[in-house]
């Protein structure tokens, strides 16, 4: 899937790395008590620490550092036992201690890997740069007043995981593939619940442009504080083209950062950030190294699930399920544990069909997440098992299905209800057989002088006397027996 | 090194500390003379010396994860210059 | 009735235990002084109604045999100490008329113990200073006199209201905070006992930030023994600060009288540069032979980096406080200047609010981590930092505690010349070594120059050893014989 962007002068290949700020799921903030929820009443979930007051100090959160280690181990990353927090200096209206504490030169994640998995099947492994733990700030509303802007601490201090990835990424579309499986990871671990809308995950983009062919690294530009993956993508896509423009025109890209603006699709300078950055990074003393050993790593080694990558090899190895269908299955942890439910005692490829065509038809329908299906995994696997022992036709099957969607009530008792049990018994279908035989002689005579086409039509009418509870197999094995004697 | 003014403009731009352009070029030998004296310690050899970064060679200690503070708007705002409707108001910030 | 302000902690705990009088009369005695005294400036805020409301919860406790370690004992609080409800300004405009919602977790301690705080002590601005002249409420006044000149004295700094409430009897004690020596050195130009125990002993939480590595709340007060009582109270472990040692306190108190025979005492050879003040040296010589008398053994030790401390010292901690000072923005609590936008409001708000010495503190601090110098000027810095530390734990191989004169000089005049900055730093030459190491220190009054005017010695110690700091302190005090002021009754 290579992108390249044709110019005026050749052509061009976008060089991108992304930074993702996850938000660490916990009940408390990162540095303080207070609630680390979302939604309260402005400045209702604020410590005295949060808001910056004099003489507080900080002290961590340890489920926060558990958070960071999981990720790092579901990423493969190097996990530092001895990490630094080092305090980001600079002025801005929601960042009341004057500084953000983050990590600098020893994050508590070192390098890792995250794999694609690319839309024909393949794969393609990026790079983790690595994974740091920060605050996040609060929050500036603009809009409630002429001449002020309003502020909320309550976000201020939430803990965060910073996730920087090498500039390995290629394209706005393997751009988006990263942050959907990163998303996945995420939340299989339990770390962060991916939500961009929310803000819970929110990503910068760096992005330079260079000619095919070059190994050089230009002027990059970071997109920030994007919140969807389509237009983190849109604005990758963007943000190319005007490098491309750029450098074509001769003129030189400053190395800046923008932001995006949905609306009308394109990215501008920031105002803010337009004085030179220098964050004076340094350790903060009021906190000691953050420090930890081997058997506190094995303690959530010990707790992580089984990840994206490892259960769709599962799934084609197990199940012989393809490479694409197995992806598409593993990426949401619900999905894959639905079809695996479903599954169970049926043939994987049967239930691979019902889960991503009917159900996720339906979900998609409905507008709803699996989560929340109104048939549930015990229920559709009863249901592919009614199939697979041919009690069910899939014409049958499929009007239970419409029902089990309706009704919520499980696979036998529709069948029971409604009496759809599929006729396998052969003397009913003789029966049927014979009457269609007799009334359709000119047929029978046609296909016996060499219009076999007409196999389908008098399955059809068999169907049609059976009320659709023949089995088709069972069925056009007689008629052939019988037309052909 | 001694400073000259467009450093001390810029570092006085860093620390939000508005120095009048009239007082930099005393502000800038001021500040000269401290870092003449303090350079001094180039002379110290501090070759495979370890940083030493804060006061105490203590365990950093954890806390759990509970909620034990917040839900005090009243008092967090109390000391504030603008209160607004339960925010802190600032001037109104442009991006 | 004799004059209660002249007692010391330890006689008047007694004394109250005995109902001889009540804590009532006691804290009204000093209230009295204090308003006698206002000349000083030792205070910011007097706080008479807390006083006399917490003076009869003393009374009350003290009535039914419930009394803490402290009760009715009327201290002086610096004013770097959050205290719920009270005005806290670190000395500074900027935090004029600043209440904190919340109470600083030594004086709640210094309070859970019964004592009855008197008011808010006047200190340099933001605790940065050697001689209180920084305050933005104005200088301290020393309660001492020169023989030879009429002018008012310093009384040292940062903690310079709280040494001359002290020595002045305005206060039985007085918490101090030391950076680089502004419990010591203070105490040194009054005439009484400062304590800078072990960094991490008693808990940061609540106190306003200068430098966070360094930072250390600590006693002030006219006698050793008092110092242990009050230190006793003052430290311990909080959960609320990462820097604070998870480690039981010892009883101070108990080790007093052990004296310090067999012992080791170190004698800095670099602590006796040319030029050195020779009252100064006379006195430490002094010391040094009362340590002989008492049955220690002297070793002469070096400390090879002692001139490189303050030089690291006016890195690191401007480099902290530059971002400590940060907060203080006018957007949350505080002074502020209004601005047409948030920078100008910014840059606005901390040109007014600061004074100068804390200005160029922030700029030096934000010089020396900016891009390109962090390498040269704060990296280095904390390097020779751990040379420092590391020749104290040398030293300590060989000897159990240190003594040196606490500051290089006597009291200076309120209104000397203070042009170069750098000539004022160099009054904390002898107490920043100890503050860089992280290890105790406490000065002694030892005796009067010639001039009348208050000299102290400085015993150090290793980390948390401040027993034998405190041994070695009451031998001292003991062989002084320290003239102290004439209470007026
Ligand atoms: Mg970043
Ligand atoms: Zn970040």
């Amino acid at each position: 899937m290579s992108y390249i962007i044709k110019g005026d002068t050749g052509e061009w290949e976008v060089v991108i790395g992304l930074e993702v700020h996850a938000q660490v799921i916990s009940k408390a903030k990162l540095f303080s008590g207070a609630s680390a929820d979302f939604g309260a009443e402005p400045n209702m979930q604020v410590s005295f620490i949060d808001a910056g007051m004099p003489g507080m100090l900080p002290v961590i959160n340890a489920h926060c550092v558990q958070q960071a280690v999981r990720t790092g181990l579901g990423l493969k990353a190097k996990i530092n036992k001895r990490s630094i927090f080092a305090r980001k200096n600079y002025f801005y209206a929601d960042m009341p201690q004057g500084y953000q504490i983050s990590q600098y030169d020893m994050p508590i994640v070192g390098e890792g890997i995250l794999v694609l998995d690319m839309p024909d099947g393949s794969t393609r492994s990026i790079g983790i740069e690595r994974l740091h733990l920060e605050q996040d700030a609060g929050k500036s509303v603009h809009d409630m007043h002429a001449t002020k802007s309003f502020i909320d601490l309550n976000r201020s201090g939430v803990a965060l995981m910073e996730i920087v990835s090498k500039p390995d990424l290629r394209s706005p579309e393997e751009a988006g593939l990263y942050l959907k499986k990163l998303r996945s990871i995420l939340r299989y671990l339990g770390t962060c619940d991916g939500n961009m809308e929310e803000g819970s995950m929110r990503c910068d983009a760096n992005v330079s442009v260079r000619p095919v062919g070059s190994t050089e690294l230009r002027t990059r530009c970071e997109i920030k504080n994007v919140n969807s993956v389509r237009f983190v993508m849109q604005a990758i896509e963007h943000e190319a083209m005007r490098h491309v423009d750029v450098w074509e025109s001769g003129g030189k890209i400053d190395q800046e950062t923008r932001l995006y603006d949905s609306n009308k699709n394109e990215t501008r300078a920031m105002r803010s950030k337009e004085m030179a950055h220098d964050y004076r990074y340094f350790p903060d003393p009021d906190l000691l190294p953050l420090e930890f050993d081997d058997a506190f790593i094995a303690g959530i080694t010990s707790t992580l699930p089984e990840l994206p990558d490892d259960k769709k090899a599962r799934f084609m190895k197990d199940h012989g399920l393809s490479a694409y269908d197995a992806g598409v299955l593993v990426a949401e942890q619900e999905n894959a544990l639905y079809f695996e439910e479903a599954a169970q005692g049926v043939d994987a490829k049967l239930a691979n069909n019902w889960v991503s065509t009917n159900l996720f038809g339906l979900l998609n329908a409905r507008g709803i997440p699996i989560t929340e299906s109104p048939i549930s995994a015990k229920n559709l696997g009863r249901l592919l098992q009614l199939i697979s022992d041919n009690t069910l036709s899939s014409r049958m099957a499929k009007d239970v299905f419409e029902t089990m969607a309706e009704t919520g009530k499980d696979a036998d008792a529709i069948v029971a209800e409604q009496g759809l049990k599929q006729i396998t018994d052969t003397g009913a279908i003789d029966t049927a057989i014979d009457q269609i035989m007799a009334e359709n002689a000119d047929k029978v005579e046609q296909y016996r002088s060499g219009k076999v086409q007409l196999m389908g039509w008098f399955v059809g009418q068999v169907m049609k006397a059976t009320q659709g509870k023949a089995n088709p197999g069972v069925c056009s094995e007689l008629l052939k027996k019988k037309l052909e004697s | 090194m001694s400073l000259d003014k467009a450093t001390v403009r810029r570092i006085a731009t860093l620390a939000r500390i508005e120095v009048p352009e009239a007082e930099l070029e005393a502000t800038a030998e001021t500040l000269s003379g401290i870092l003449k004296w303090i350079e001094q310690l180039a002379e110290v050899n501090t070759d495979a010396v370890a940083p030493m970064s804060g006061g105490t060679d203590l365990k950093l200690p954890w806390r759990s994860d509970k909620v034990t503070d917040g839900g005090q708007r009243d008092k967090v705002l109390a000391n504030a210059p603008d209160p607004q409707d339960g925010f802190f108001g600032v001037p109104k910030v442009v991006e | 009735m004799t004059n209660l302000t002249a007692l010391t902690i330890a006689t008047a705990r007694d004394k109250l235990a005995k109902k001889e009088f009540t804590a009532v009369e006691l804290t009204q005695a000093h209230l009295a002084a204090m308003d006698r005294h206002k000349h000083l400036n030792a205070f910011i805020a007097m706080t008479p109604d807390v006083a006399v409301a917490r003076a009869k919860e003393s009374d009350a406790r003290l009535a039914s045999g419930k009394s803490g370690a402290l009760e009715g004992i009327p201290l002086g609080i610096k004013d770097l100490f959050c205290t719920e409800g009270v005005q806290t300004t670190a000395g500074s405009h900027i935090l004029e008329g600043f209440v904190p919602p919340y109470e600083s977790t030594v004086t709640q301690k210094l309070r859970d113990a019964g004592s009855v705080m008197l008011g808010k002590l006047n200190l340099d601005e933001f605790a940065m200073g050697s001689s209180n002249l920084t305050s933005f409420f104005g200088a301290v006044k020393s309660p001492w006199k020169a023989k030879t000149r009429s002018d008012d004295l310093v009384p040292g700094g940062s903690s310079g209201g709280s040494a001359a409430a002290v020595s002045g009897y305005l206060a039985m004690g007085a918490t101090g905070t030391d950076t680089g020596g502004s419990i010591r050195q203070p105490a040194s130009f009054c005439g009484i006992v400062g304590v800078k125990p072990t960094y991490g002993r008693c808990s940061r939480w609540g106190v306003v930030a200068f430098a966070s590595s360094l930072d250390q709340p600590g006693p002030m007060t006219r006698t050793v023994r008092d110092a242990a009582i009050m230190l006793k109270v003052m430290c311990g472990h909080d959960p609320k600060d990462s820097t604070s040692a998870p480690m039981a306190v010892p009883d101070f108190e108990a080790v007093l009288g052990q004296g310090v025979k067999g012992l080791r005492i170190g004698i800095p050879k670099e602590y006796r540069p040319d030029g050195l003040n020779t009252e100064v040296a006379a006195l430490w010589d002094c010391g040094i032979q009362w340590m002989k008398d008492a049955g220690a053994t002297i070793v002469d030790i070096s400390l090879p980096h002692t001139k490189t401390a303050l030089p690291t010292y006016y890195i690191v901690a401007p480099a902290e406080a530059s971002s400590n000072l940060a907060r203080y923005d006018g957007v949350r609590f505080g002074q502020r200047v209004e601005g047409k936008s948030l920078d100008e409001m910014y840059s606005k708000t901390r040109a007014a609010g600061f004074g100068t010495e804390v200005k160029r503190r922030i700029l030096i601090g934000t010089y020396v981590l900016s891009a390109g110098y962090y390498d040269a000027y704060y990296l280095k810095a904390q390097k020779v930092r751990a040379l420092i530390a590391r020749d104290f734990t040398e030293a300590f191989e060989k000897v159990d505690a240190i003594l040196t004169p606490t500051a290089p000089t006597p009291a200076f005049g309120v209104n000397d010349p203070q042009d170069d900055p750098v000539a004022m730093y160099l009054n904390d030459v002898f107490t920043v070594p100890a503050s860089l190491a992280g290890i105790p220190g406490a000065s002694v009054p030892a005796g009067l120059n010639s001039d009348g005017l208050p000299l102290g010695l400085q015993v150090l110690t290793k980390r948390w050893d401040e027993e034998t700091m405190f041994r070695v302190c009451q031998v001292l005090e003991d062989a002084a014989q320290f003239p102290f002021l004439k209470v007026t009754p």
